[in-house]
This record gives structure tokens, sequence and C-alpha cells, in this order.
């Protein structure tokens, strides 16, 4: 009876969004900011992909928050999942199949995700997405060899100085009189690789550290599926 | 009456908006409400990148320099990728909280969860079990758990 209650008041709210829905124009949002942006942008920042431009340049400390959101997403699940203790049995090896296609696959998937996060300022992609390209390529192995073990250490040490690297840009741009994370070094050639400043960087380390990060957190959690009984 | 494009494209955002809250409000298995979770900010994504639409627009990033004569408005894709990644580590840490629950309780339903919290809770805090009076003489519930103390 409950359920039908919920379904039925489910429903009326879904007739009330579709409603409210066809109302909206499309096409027609009155934003202004986003034009202003696009023609500034380019002169401004000198990056060819003016989303970049917005996520590094104009709305930089909010990726800094969302980093730290990340970062502390996966301490928490890092501090649930706890450590795993060595007495327990890995899962046993993978198949003929899967073994062998993630060795053909990670110096792929390195390489993809390397070049998505270099190219975050000319072309669509990032150091988001590259990251979790990298953090997949770091995983598969581990997906194919349980008993390999994954070097939390490594990984901890390379996010940590991801972090503190993006942290580090944006304090030098302090020093040069500019505003926290203002881009440095001059704009450069439009569309070159070597352009935008100290955006590349920037890309770098927030691919570095969501790599690191996602890759880490996806090993806590199979090692985790390894002890559960 | 021919819907336009937009119209379209807006009932399917919102159609996933309403799948993924009936998702959570209709099922009992804790993955699947993760799973609905995703849903329900599927389509709260799309809404935001549609918002940013301009008629006959090209993507906003400039291909061998030339400035195309109209770009949609890139905030709210750098937007929607800020939220993508935080729905990401959220929903990896719910399902890590899931992970704790099963190895605690031995169940991922809602419904045997509640009453093992119930149970575990006025145990902790030494009150006996809230009983109503009018609840019927019922077999009481056998539920297989383990691990609980």
């Amino acid at each position: 009876m409950r359920r039908y209650l919920a379904l039925l008041l489910l429903m009326l709210m879904a007739l009330l969004l579709l409603a409210v829905a066809m109302q909206f124009g499309f096409g027609a949002a009155p934003m202004r900011v986003g034009s202003a942006i696009n023609s500034a942008a380019p002169g401004q920042v000198g990056a060819a992909n003016i989303v970049t431009s917005v996520v590094l340049a104009y709305r930089g400390i909010d990726t800094l928050g969302e980093l730290a959101i990340l970062f502390t997403a996966a301490t928490a699940a890092g501090l649930l999942l706890g450590q795993r203790p060595a007495t327990t049995q890995p899962d046993p090896e993978a198949g003929f199949i899967l073994r062998h296609a993630a060795d053909l696959l990670f110096p792929l998937l390195l390489v993809v995700g390397l070049f998505i996060i270099v190219h975050g300022h000319l072309t669509p992609g990032g150091g988001f997405q590259g990251g979790v390209i990298l953090a997949a390529a770091f995983f598969l192995p581990l997906l194919a060899r349980p008993a390999s073990r994954f070097r939390h250490g490594v990984f901890g040490v390379v996010e940590a100085l991801a972090g503190a690297a993006f942290i580090g840009i944006g304090l030098l741009a302090l020093t040069d009189g500019g505003p926290f994370l203002q881009p440095m070094l001059g704009k450069g050639v439009l569309g070159h690789l070597v352009s935008a400043g100290t955006l590349p960087l920037l890309y770098a380390a927030v691919g570095l550290k969501v790599g690191t990060e996602l890759a880490g957190l996806m090993a806590g959690i199979a090692a985790y599926e390894a002890r559960d009984p | 009456m021919t819907p336009d494009i937009g119209q379209v494209l807006f009932c399917g955002s919102f159609g996933l908006v309403i799948i993924g809250i009936f998702g959570i409000v209709l099922t009992n298995h804790l993955v699947r409400i993760v799973l609905s979770i995703a849903l329900l900010e599927t389509g709260a994504n799309l809404l935001l990148v549609m918002s940013g639409y301009r008629p006959g627009a090209a993507a906003p990033i400039l291909v061998d320099g030339t400035v195309p004569a109209s770009m949609v408005d890139p905030v709210p894709q750098a937007l929607v990728l800020t939220a993508i990644v935080i729905g990401v580590a959220v929903q990896a840490f719910m399902m890590v909280l899931v992970l704790r629950v099963h190895t605690a309780y031995g169940t991922l339903d809602i419904r045997e969860i509640r009453t093992l919290l119930e149970r575990d809770i006025t145990h902790a805090a030494g009150v006996p079990l809230p009983v109503s009076p009018d609840e019927p003489l019922a077999q009481p519930h056998t539920v297989l758990h383990r691990g609980a103390q």
C-alpha cells in the first residue's frame, strides 16, 4: 500500500516536472557570462579550448575545491576500508585473455591518458578525463593479476606531489603580483602545444592527482573484496 | 502537433531524474539505490549542459585559431565537468559504505538493515526495543547476519 502511494506521488511529481519542462525555452537561456567568456577567453588566457580556460583560469579556485572534495572522498573511503591483513589469500589469477589483453592495453591506455592530459588546453579532454584513463590503465593489471602488489606508497607520494604542485603554481602567481591561480608565463601562440601559460602544468597536476587517487581507491576496494569472506 | 527537439531533450533529462527518484524511493537494495542516484545525477548534468545550447552554435573550442560565428555557453560545460568528477568520487564513497554495511550485517536489503540497526542502537543505548501496542503477534524476523556484536 505504501509503495503504491509513493508511486502515485512520484507520478504526480513527474507530471508537474514535465509540465514545467514544456514551458522552458530551448536554446534561449538568459545567460550572458558565456558569450562574454567566449569572446574574451582566447585573448585573455590563450587556450584554444575555452572550457579549459573556464575550469582552470576563470574558476580555478572551484577546481581546487573539487580536487579537495575528491581527496576527501578518497581519504574517507580509505579510512573505512582499512588495512588489508597480510594473511588473506588474494583472488586467483585471471584467464589467458584478460591477462594478455591487460598487458597489451596498459601502454596504450597510458599513452592515450597522457595525450589527453597534455592536450587539455587544445582539444576536448583534459586532466580529469585523462586522469580517469590513467586510473583505468593502472587498475587493469591488478584486475588480471590480483596477487601482484599495488604500490600504495608510490601512488600516495605522486598524488601528494601533484596536489602540492597545483597549489604551488597557484601560490607562485601571488609572487608575480596577480591573484591566486592567475595564469602566468605568457599566452604563447593560440593552438600550439606550448601555450596558455601555466594551464597545461595545472592540468598535468590535476591528471596525475585524479589518476593516482582513483587507481588507489579502486585497488583498495578490490583488496577489501578479496578479504571479504 | 509535433514536439520540437528541445521538448524531447527536456523530457529525456527530466525522465532520467524521475527514474532516479523512483529507484531511490521504490527499491530496497542498497546497490540499486546507489545506481539510482547515479542516474539522477546524469539527468541533472544533461539538463545543465542543455542550458548552454545556442541554435546553430559550435563547440567552444577554437580549431586552427579561427573563432566560429557563435559558440555554445562554456560555463555549464565546465560546471558539469566538475559535477561528474565529484559524482564519481561520491559514488565510490557510497559503494565503500555499502561494502562496510555488507560485512557488518551480511545483507543489503534496507528493511533488514533497518531492523538490525534498530536492535543494535537500542542495545547500545540500553533501552528495550520499541514495540507498537497494535503490532500483531507475528513470527520474529529471522535474519541471516554475522559479525554484529
